[in-house]
This record gives C-alpha cells, structure tokens and sequence, in this order.
C-alpha cells in the first residue's frame, strides 16, 4: 500500500483538464431564463449628499423593467454595520446596499438599473439625473488624521477608526542601551486584488418556495448564506449559495459587497432572476482596496548583532466603511503584531492608528498586513547590517527564533511552535549560491552595474481558528467539516466546506483520503463551493484549506475506514484488526486475495443489513470537523530572496532571479505547493514594483483601468526557485501548514532589501512602494544634492 | 437603436449564420449568444488577453472585435481548439505542469500559445514576450512558460 | 462596460467609404484596437462605424516610386514581418516589437495609429522622424500632407472628420542613414511613457543631419529644432553624447501625469538618447576605434 501513496506526490489537478478545454463553469457563464441584467449608477464623487434621484426618463427606456435607488431596496433589506466586539472604537456606520443620502466613496453605487441585457441597462444609467451637493473629501490617510479634518460620513464623529498598541519588554530601555539603532519610513501605497474574472453575482428567488438561489463568485459562501438570509430576513435554510468556477479571489472576493447585496435584494423584490458581473472599470472603484499605509520604524541591535529591540508606529487607511464582516483592522494589525516574528527580539513597541477615508473600502488581500511588517523588518535588518559591517544574512543567521520543538511567543506576541528557520535559510543560501553572487555583485559595481540581493524570512499565519473572529463576535466560521460517504457503489464523496479558486485544495483532499481509506483516487469524488451540498464551514481563507479541511478530512476517513472494517469483520467472521483496506477492496492480512469490495461493504449496510452481525450498525456517512484550538493558527515559515538590477540612470528595475525555501510542514502535493508559492511571489514583486490605485488630493481615482493600473505581466517576472524544508506541525494528525499567502508575505520584502541593496553605493534607501522609475530617481537625485 | 446585420462565418468548423447587432463585440456573441463560454471576459478594453479567439488562425482580442466584423471569417474558440485536438498537446502539457488556478486566463492564453507555436521555436524569453498580452493573477507566469517551452521542444522534435 | 448603440457599414469599395464619411458622427474602423476599446469604455459615441476592413484598394506594403506604400489596411504585424520594411524601412521594424502584444498587433494599422494620434504611440514619431507623407482622401478629394505637419496636439491631428488616412508613405532609407529607436515603457507592449526616434546620415567619420523625435512624453511627437549643428564623431566621447543629449532634451515640454513629472521624463530621455547615439555610433563605426567614456 505505501508504494501508491498519494500524499505527497505531486499528481495534477482533476479539474484542470476540464479548465483547459474551456469547461469551467464562472458565474457568468450560467443560463438562466428570462434572466435580468443590472448596471449601476455609481458616484463620481468621493463625497456628495444626494440632494434628488431623477429615474423616470430612465425607467422608459427601452428594456428597462426597473430603476431603483437605495430607498427602494431598504424596504427588503436591512441596513449592516461592521462592529468588533474586542475593538469597539471600530466604528463603521451602518450600510446600504445602496448609497441613501450621501455618497462616501467616488465608485459607490446609488441607482441600479434592471433591463433584459446589461448594455440596455448601461443606455438607461445614463438618463439617470443626480443632483449632488459636493461634500468636502478626505482622502489621503495623513490628512484624514487632522484635528480638523472633516468627516468621511456625516454619521461618524470622527475618522479615526483604530488605535492600539503593543507593548513587550522595556523597549524603550533596549533602544538606549543599544549598539546600533536604524530607522526609515516606509509607504505602501493602495493596491487591489485584480482578480481576473471580476465579481459575479447571479440571484434567483423563487416565490413559491421563498427561495433564495445565489451563484456567487465567492470565496466563503457558507458566510454569504448567513448574510443574505439576515439582510433579506429569509430562513437560513432558504438561502442556498453556490460558488461555481472562481475566477481568482485572493481575500477580494471575501466580502460581503453593498452592490452584491442589493443585488440579491433586487431578486427577491422583483421576484425574477438578476445578474451583476462588475466591469473592469466599476471593478477598481467598487472592489475592495488594501494596504495603504504609512510606517516609521526603529530597531536597536547589540554590538554582536543581536535584534533587541523594534518600535512602529503605524498609519492605516481604512476607505468609507469598514469592509463587512470581517472589518477592516486586518492588515493595520497585522502590520505591527507580526513585525520581526521571525526573530527572537525582547522588546516591541507599537502603535498603529487607522482612519477612515472617503475611498472604496479596504479589506483583506492575500497575506493581509504580514507583508508590510516583513518588509520594515527585513529592510530594517539590512540597515543595521550595514551599520555593523555584517553580511545580512549572517546577520539574521544570529537571531532566528529556535523553535525547533518549544511553544513560544514573539515579541508581537505571535505564536509559534515547530520552526526552522534556519534550516531554510541555510537551504537559501546553497540554492541561490549567496557567496557567489556578492561576488559577482562586486565585480558588477566595478563596471558601472547595480546588482542587488535581497533576502526576506518569513512568518506565515496559517490554518487560522476562531480565536481570530469568534473573538470578535464576527460570524465568520473558522472551522472546515468533512462528510464522507461510502457510496452504495463503492464511491467515496467528500463533501467539504472548504472552497477551491484554483489551489487544488480539492486535490489534495482526495489525495488524503485516498491514502487513509485505502481506495483508488479516481474513486473519491469531492463537492464543493455549494452550501447545499457540502457541510457548514469556512470556505478559503487564511491559508487554511489543505491544513484545516484536509485534517477534518483526514480524520473523517480514519473514522470510515473504522465502519468499513467494523462491517467487514462481521461479514468476515473476523478481527477488524486483522483487515486492511487496499485498492477499495479488503484483504485479510493473512492472505493475499481479496476478501470483499466497499461496493460489497456499502451493497450489504444499505439494502441487506440484516445479513450484519453487529448490534449497531457503524455509520458509512461520517462528519468531522475541525479547528486549531489550542493554537490560534499554525504558524509556517520560510525564506526568500530576490536579485535584482536597477538602471540608475532611467530608474527602472529588472528581477533577475527569486529563491523560495517554503516549510509549511507536510507536503501534500508538491505541484500545487510549489505554484501557490509562485503565484504569491508574483503579486508581491507587483506590489513592490508596480501596482498602485493613485489618488488625487481630490479623491479621484487616476489610474482605474486595467491600462493604467499596472499588474505584473509575464515578461517582467523572473523564473521562481523554490525549495521546500518539512516539518509537520502536531497541531494536526495530517501535518500539514498553509502555505497560499507565504509567496506574497515575503516577496515584496525581498524586493526592498534588494533594490535597497543594489543602491547601496549611492548611499540610498527608497522608502515609497511602488519603487517606480520617478521614485528611484527622485531618491539618487535627493542624495546627490 | 438597434442595427441588426446578417452574418455567415465559420466557428470552429461549422458554418453558423446569425443576426447581430452591430454594437455587440465579439466575446459577448460567442459567450451569450452561442454560449460558448469558454471565452472569458476580464476587461473589454483589450489588455487582459482573457477573450483571446483565434480569428483566420491569428490571435484576436475578441472583445475588440464587432461579431459582426467576423462575417466570412474563420473563428475558433477554445471549444473549437479542444474539439481538433490541434492544441491537446499544450492543454496536456498545461494540466501536467499545473499551469493554471482558477483556469480564467487559461483559454486565452492557449490561444496564444497556439499561434505562438505555428513558428519556430520560441526560447523562454520569447515565451515570455508572447505572453505580454496576457494577465494572469494566479500563477505567477512560471508554469505556464514551462508548459509551453515543453510543448515547443517536443514539436520541434528536440528533447523538451 | 457595453458599446454605446451605433450603426455599421462594410463598404467594399473606396468610394462609398468616403461617401459614408461624408455624414456627421461617422468614423472609420480600422483595427479597431483603440476604437473599439474606447467604445467599451463608452468614451465616444460615434452615430456610424463605417468598417473599412473589406476594401482591397487599402491593403498591401508597396514598394514604388516615391516610397514606400503602408496602406490603411496593413496591420502591425505584416510590417513587423515584412521584407520590405525591414530593408527599405528598418526603423519601422526596430519599434514595432514595442508597440502592443501579439493579439493586438495582428488587427491594429498603422495609419490607425496615425489617425488616433496618441501621443505614447511609437507610429506617428516615426512617420515624424522619416518625414512621411500622409494621403488623406474625402469624397472628391486627396491630399498629401508631411507627417511633420499632421500632429497637432493631443490625440489632435489635421484630419477633417470626412477624410480617411488612405496610405502613408514613408521614404525609402538610404544607404548612408543610421537609425536608432529606444523607449521606456513600464511594462513590456506598454505604451511609452518617453521614447525617441533618431535618423542620421554618415559621412566620413561622423553622423550628421540628425533628426531627433522624441515622444511619449509630449503631446506630440517632438521634432527636436536643436539637431541641425550636432553631429556624432566616431570618437566622440560619452560625455560629448551626454551634452548632446541634453541639449535636445531642454527644448522638451514634457506632460506631467502619473507616469511621471516633466523633469523625470527629461532625464529619462536624454538616457535613452545618450544610449542610442552610443549605440548608432557603434553600428556605424563597428570595426573604427571609437570614443572611450
Ligand atoms: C492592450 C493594448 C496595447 C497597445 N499598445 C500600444 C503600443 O504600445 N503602441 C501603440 O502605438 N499602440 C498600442 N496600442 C494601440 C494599437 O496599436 C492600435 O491598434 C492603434 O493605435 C490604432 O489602430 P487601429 O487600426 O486599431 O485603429 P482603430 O482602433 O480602428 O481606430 C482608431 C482611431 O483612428 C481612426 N482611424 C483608424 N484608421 C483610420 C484611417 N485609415 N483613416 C482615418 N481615421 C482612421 C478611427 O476612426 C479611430 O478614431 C495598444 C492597444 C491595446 C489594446
Ligand atoms: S477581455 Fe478582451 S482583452 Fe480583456
Ligand atoms: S489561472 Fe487564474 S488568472 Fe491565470
């Protein structure tokens, strides 16, 4: 049996052959008659009292079966207020799927417009009169900070929305007694997820049966489930939500979106099928942003170049409203609790402030706020490395965090347990040949060359629990179910609560199980995405499907594999201990031929139970669920590094090569590890390097389309190494970790720390991401004078 | 206002007849008017490379394209690829490779893929340059050079 | 976003085209890789299309008497791979792996190009830099105009709203003429945030009668007025070509946006300058000691 195991090897995904030939089943690309499209008005201001709604011109248009303002939807859904019960100060008003009174955001939707073709809509939005009052606008989060600012929505009384500290150890001792103490200021500018296939919604009501049907291009349906029957006032049980093909997702499509929910608000007014597919220009200014914030950070290292001490201080900006439900504190948080995680450090001082802005909301991209707190580490690290004549990665050699098998905590109070940091870094180093590079790296700057090498370790929060939002009082699930069921053919169907965008997680659990029934792969059959179908639980989020939902899995085919041989040894007039189950058929350890089938086991419990000599008969349809309870998450670890060449004359940057040595415990399936990896590296170095939603004072957006809004594309990116180090976490049976943000917590760090470092010479560190070719200028030229 | 036009093309293989009207592009046609869906649709403004078609063998932006600008033209879709099997090596290579996630991007760019390979054969960099035109917020790119770099080997006879 | 409603015509022939052009809110639709994207941003809304992909007179790289004929229907790509352009037009074939990605090439024209006028495309500096000649043509009228004449200003171009750019011809190279092309643009395919376009001649041991465009950055292509003196010596030293670089980038007015501030984009340009003189001279002179930095 071991010689086929699956666990562990890299076997493609089933669904892939499908996708390849254009199968795939988006949201978008279901049938439904008599089905009614919607288009919305949306504001072009980032701030305005909506003094008068004019739709009659519109609602004669040709097509047009409704137009309908916020007023309209408030008689069938009720309004939504994003709250944190652990931060109360996290005040968010209350929400609409539309915007009544005031607009908050420039992108916010005020009208919708519902016709029998989208583009018969979009002819009716533009006869759709607005009067507005242009209220004053608050975009950029410094000034939103002002005593005297004005407020982002005449319901708040100020546009702070977060600030919290962190406090370990005497920090501010450690700074005076320290040998070397840096600094540097760090902005990150806005960024959003880009997901390919932009959100999609499909909302059917059927008025005969009160029910609601959603296709939904959705990460966590089983969430939407809840909040569309508590705005809609439905049974829960009359909400059905399924998440078909995903088109990409990436924390974007975690949200529940006031244009989504008035969506299904119209279905059930109208009692008639209606669709929403977001345009890619709607997309910038009405999907949730991320990541803008200020950082001014401090680090005190001893003489041995010993990390003693950091201190932060960070600014957040949050857009109108906090995203709901999950609120928008995740990546300000992130940012300073997770600083120097990696690193044993005594004492942290932080403060991170967030205000609210009229911007489109920001919510949660992949790695939420881990990858601004390794990049202030990380160039930080390299900053004291330099004061210290170090090399940088002897530098961080020295103070990686030994656990090896202990619990501990990091200053950010981050838990960790079963590392190995240095494992990985040594790994590093051999696969990227570190020596010869700083080698050549000289031997470049003699001619003129600017080569530079970057490395960045990493914590990834993986597999989180409910301690995160149970605490909070956020109904958002953090525990992955399994149900197995022995088919009356021999089959295995695993239901899972988790949801796959294209990870593979649905591979990967029939890998596991698999393995731990005994079975043939092609015999278990996994549901998905469809809250009919598949048993309550978080969907995808927070690197958790493999590691959560393969353990629920895991445990739920041990428990079935229990039945079987229960039913077995009756039928054998045997041991079940001395029965194994190989290729679905059971054998007894004895003999080498078959004794029976699961068909036989399933055929015989179903329809001829009698023949079973037990008192009970064992279930053949198991439920397991689970969550990390003692951990809050499973914490994974790794290393990258970036080599890089800036032209210090036109300022542009070109990545010539990426490293990766990734831990996230047991590998389930290489293929798909590797490509998470490398997916997520990629949308760190466009984050470092090219993506940014660029705001004018005015709160206007400059650059919201897909030609202007610079993406990473194919010719820009290096090839991706990576290496994995495994060491399985005995948080679970199964071992395994997350690992679906470590590429994006680590990648734009390495970017820094290498672009730093190639501008070394010049006595330069840019501290503004996106490093454009302006910024990089800009920085040589303030240094020349 | 409408400005219904009558248009004879072939569609992957097949001659189809249609009455469209001349403002709906390409993509919108194949996708909701003859549901073939598997053309996507990630910008409409030409950027994204999700909609690529190939139209008389040459990748097309299909949503810079009128349906009725295809009338006498030779159209194939991925359905049409797929059906051929002229492209199976690469839609193999691709699963094998894992070369997609969410497998949104994946018809467009196999249309490039397709027309990039009628030459010689590519080296990486070129792959890489083909593929300018083509977004990808999953992969990170890598696989998909890979899986195309083995395909063009294995045409061109050579080791991959 | 959804086109706005508009209505369509495929004329076979010249004549009806320009006929069809003679009414109001009528426009060509040539490749399409602009227009038809605009139209889904619903940025225009043009009463008429009129699709000139079906008229035969259009089509073909020619190779005549006066030059070298790009008619309104010949695509990027065939002049990316065409023989023709690559001998007699090699500057064409030096920028053209810049302009767009493979699907976009094979629709979009270059006389589409002259016809949007954008200032970050790379065909109307060339067609400055060549001194090309543009033939515009209405009902019961045709005109040439010198493409150093044609550009206007922004997306603004001497066309009248019933004239079809029917072919442009760009002047065959000599056997003396060096060219150089360079642009920075973000991304590979991205429109040129700054780019420049040189043509010399060669004589002796030097490069002169230098035509400098510089583009991207300006609302039109910039036809550097400062060139007629400079010249590049086999020898000339790096800092020389700096100096000459940056006497052509002071005349420059460069937009501000966020691609970059007007003295980033100088900067920017008199690199690429400076490069590209290094570089032609290296070509000219491959063999001939030159200049040490
Ligand atoms: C993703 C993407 C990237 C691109 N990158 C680049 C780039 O890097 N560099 C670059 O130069 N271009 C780029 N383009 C634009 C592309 O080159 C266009 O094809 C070109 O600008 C217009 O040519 P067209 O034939 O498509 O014109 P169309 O889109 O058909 O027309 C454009 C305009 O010109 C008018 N017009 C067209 N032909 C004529 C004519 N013969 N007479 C009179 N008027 C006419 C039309 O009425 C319309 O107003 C890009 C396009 C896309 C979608
Ligand atoms: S949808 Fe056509 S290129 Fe994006
Ligand atoms: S696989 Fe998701 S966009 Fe390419």
């Amino acid at each position: 049996m071991t010689a086929n195991l699956k666990t562990g090897a890299s076997l493609p995904r089933r669904t892939a052959a499908r996708l390849v030939a254009g199968k795939g089943r988006y949201t978008d690309d279901i049938q439904v008659a008599g089905l009614l499209h919607v288009a919305f008005v949306r504001s072009s201001y980032p701030h305005a009292r909506l003094k008068r709604i004019e739709t009659r011109a519109a609602a004669d248009m040709p097509g047009v079966v409704a137009v309908l303002t916020g007023n309209d939807l408030a008689k069938v859904c009720a309004p939504w207020q994003t709250q944190l019960a652990l931060l109360p100060s996290h005040l968010s008003p209350p929400q609409m799927p539309m915007a009544q009174g005031e607009a908050c955001w420039q992108g916010e939707a005020i009208v919708a417009v519902v016709a029998t073709s989208r583009a018969l809509a979009e002819d009716a939005t533009e006869s759709v009169e607005i009067e507005w009052e242009e209220l004053p606008v608050v975009a950029d989060v410094q000034a939103a900070a002002l005593a005297d600012a004005p407020v982002v929505h005449s319901a708040m009384t100020s546009n702070l929305g977060l600030d919290h500290t962190v406090s370990t150890g005497d920090a501010e001792a450690a700074f005076r007694q320290a040998a070397v103490t840096v600094e540097h200021t760090f902005s990150f500018d806005r960024q959003t997820g880009v997901t390919l296939e932009p959100r999609t919604i499909l909302a059917e009501f059927d008025p005969r049966l009160q029910q609601l049907t959603i296709h939904h291009s959705h990460q966590v349906p089983h969430q939407m489930r809840d909040i569309f029957a508590a705005q809609l006032k439905l049974p829960l049980s009359n909400v059905r939500v399924v998440a078909p093909d995903v088109g990409g997702a990436f924390g974007l499509k975690l949200a529940a979106y006031p244009d989504e929910m008035a969506v299904a608000t119209i279905a059930v007014l109208l009692e008639r099928p209606v669709k929403f597919c977001a345009d890619r220009l709607e997309a910038f200014v009405s999907d949730n942003h991320a990541r803008e914030a200020k950082v001014h950070g401090r680090m005190a290292v001893d003489a041995d170049g010993r990390l003693t001490a950091m201190d932060v201080s960070v600014v957040s900006g949050f857009g109108a409203y906090s995203a709901y439900p999950r609120g928008s504190v995740g990546e300000a948080l992130q940012a300073v609790h997770m600083v120097a995680a990696p690193y044993k450090m005594a004492h942290l001082r932080g403060r991170v402030r967030g205000y609210f802005q009229n911007k489109p909301p920001s919510g949660v991209l992949r790695a939420v706020g881990q990858p601004i707190a390794t990049t202030v580490t990380e160039q930080l690290l390299d900053l004291a490395a330099r004061r210290l004549s170090l090399d940088p990665a002897e530098l961080r050699r020295r103070n990686y965090v030994d656990t090896a098998t202990a619990t501990a905590r990091s200053a950010g109070g981050i838990v960790l347990a079963e590392l190995s940091l240095e494992r990985c870094h040594d790994r590093l180093l051999q696969l990227m040949d570190y020596a010869t590079l700083r080698q050549q790296q000289r031997m470049h700057r003699d001619k003129g060359i600017y080569r530079g090498i970057g490395l960045a370790a990493f914590i990834e929060q993986t597999a989180v629990g409910p301690t995160l939002y149970g605490a909070q009082n956020v109904r958002a699930s953090a525990q992955e179910t399994c149900r197995l069921t022995l088919e009356a053919d021999g089959a295995i169907r695993c239901a899972t609560s988790i949801t796959d965008q294209g990870q593979g997680t649905s591979t990967a659990l029939a890998q596991i199980v698999a393995d731990a029934l005994g079975v043939d792969i092609e015999t278990v059959e996994i549901a998905t995405g469809d809250t009919q179908l598949t048993p309550f639980g978080g969907g995808a989020w927070a690197s958790r499907g493999t590691a959560l939902g393969g353990e629920a899995a895991l445990r739920a085919a041990r428990k079935l594999k229990e039945s079987v041989l229960g039913i077995a040894g009756a039928l054998l007039q045997t041991e079940p201990d001395l029965l194994k189950i190989e290729d679905g058929r059971i054998y007894n350890t004895a003999s080498p031929l078959p004794q029976m089938s699961l068909a036989d086991i399933a055929t015989t419990a179903y329809f001829k139970a009698h023949l079973v000599a037990l008192t009970e008969l064992p279930a053949l349809e198991i439920t397991e669920s689970f969550a990390p309870r003692d951990l809050p998450y499973v914490a994974a670890n790794g290393i990258q590094a970036a080599h890089v060449e800036v032209d210090v004359e036109l300022g542009t940057i070109r990545v010539l090569d990426f490293w990766v040595v990734d831990d996230c415990g047991r590998v389930i399936n290489p293929l798909l590890v590797d490509e998470q990896i490398r997916g997520g590296v990629v949308q760190g170095i466009g984050a470092a390097l090219y993506e940014q939603c660029i705001y004018g004072a005015d709160g206007q957006l400059e650059n919201g389309s897909l030609v202007d809004y610079l993406v990473p594309m194919a010719s820009e990116m290096p090839d991706i190494h990576v290496a994995h180090v495994q060491t399985p976490t005995s948080a679970t049976t199964l071992g395994a970790r997350g690992v679906g943000e470590a590429g994006t917590v680590g990648a734009a760090a390495a970017i820094w720390t290498a672009v730093n470092d190639a501008l070394t010479p010049f006595g330069v560190v840019l501290s503004e991401q996106p490093f454009t070719p302006e910024r990089v200028l800009d920085a040589l030229a303030a240094r020349k004078d | 206002m409408t400005d219904l036009h009558s248009i004879a093309f072939m569609l992957n293989g097949k001659s189809v007849t249609a009455d469209v009207d001349a403002r709906l592009h390409l993509a919108d046609f194949l996708r909701h008017t003859l549901h073939l869906t598997g053309t996507h649709i990630g910008c409409e403004h030409g950027v994204c490379g999700a909609c690529n078609v190939l139209v008389d063998g040459r990748s097309t932006r299909s949503c810079l394209m009128l349906a009725v600008q295809v009338d006498g033209a030779h159209v194939e879709t991925i359905e049409g690829l797929t059906a051929s099997g002229q492209i199976a090596d690469l839609q193999a290579a691709f699963t094998a490779r894992n070369a997609l996630q969410c497998g949104y991007c994946t018809p467009g760019v196999l249309a490039t893929a397709a027309e990039l390979l009628t030459g010689n054969k590519p080296t990486r960099d070129e792959i890489r340059d083909a593929l300018s035109g083509n977004y990808c917020r999953c992969t990170g790119y890598h696989a998909i050079v890979d899986a195309i770099e083995t395909v063009a080997g294995k045409r061109h006879g050579g080791a991959p | 976003m959804k086109a706005p409603a508009f209505a369509y015509r495929r004329p076979d022939e010249l004549a009806e085209a320009l006929s069809l052009l003679a009414d109001d809110g009528a426009q060509v639709l040539a490749g399409g890789q602009s227009l038809i994207a605009s139209l889904n941003m619903r940025l225009s809304a043009p009463a008429l299309l009129v699709d000139i992909n079906r008229i035969g007179a259009l089509r073909g790289i020619e190779d005549r008497a006066d030059g070298i004929r790009i008619g309104a229907l010949v695509r990027h790509v065939d002049v990316l791979h065409s023989p023709v352009i690559a001998r007699q037009v090699p500057l064409l074939a030096m920028a053209l792996p810049h302009v767009a990605h493979m699907a976009v090439r094979n629709r979009g024209t270059t006389c589409g190009s002259l016809a949007l006028a954008d200032p970050s495309a790379e065909m109307p500096a060339l067609a400055v830099t060549l001194n090309a000649k543009i033939v515009l043509e209405k009902q019961g009228a045709r005109r040439t105009v010198a493409a150093r004449d044609f550009f206007q200003g922004l997306y603004q171009t001497d066309r009248q709203d019933d004239e079809m750019i029917t072919e442009v011809i760009f002047p065959r190279a000599a056997d003396d003429e060096v060219f150089g092309f360079a642009e920075l643009a973000r991304r590979h395919g991205d429109f040129a945030t700054v780019g420049i376009a040189v043509r010399a001649r060669r004589s002796g041991d030097t490069l002169e009668n230098l035509d400098v465009v510089i583009f991207g950055s300006e609302a039109t292509p910039l036809l550097s007025p400062a060139t007629s003196a400079l010249r590049i010596a086999a020898d000339a030293t790096a800092p020389m070509l700096a100096d000459m670089a940056e006497a052509i980038t002071a005349t420059m007015e460069p937009m501000e946006n966020h691609q970059g501030r007007a003295d980033t984009k100088r900067k920017q340009a008199a690199v690429l300058l400076r490069r590209t003189f290094r570089d032609m001279q290296s070509r000219a002179f491959a063999g001939k000691g030159n200049g040490h930095d």
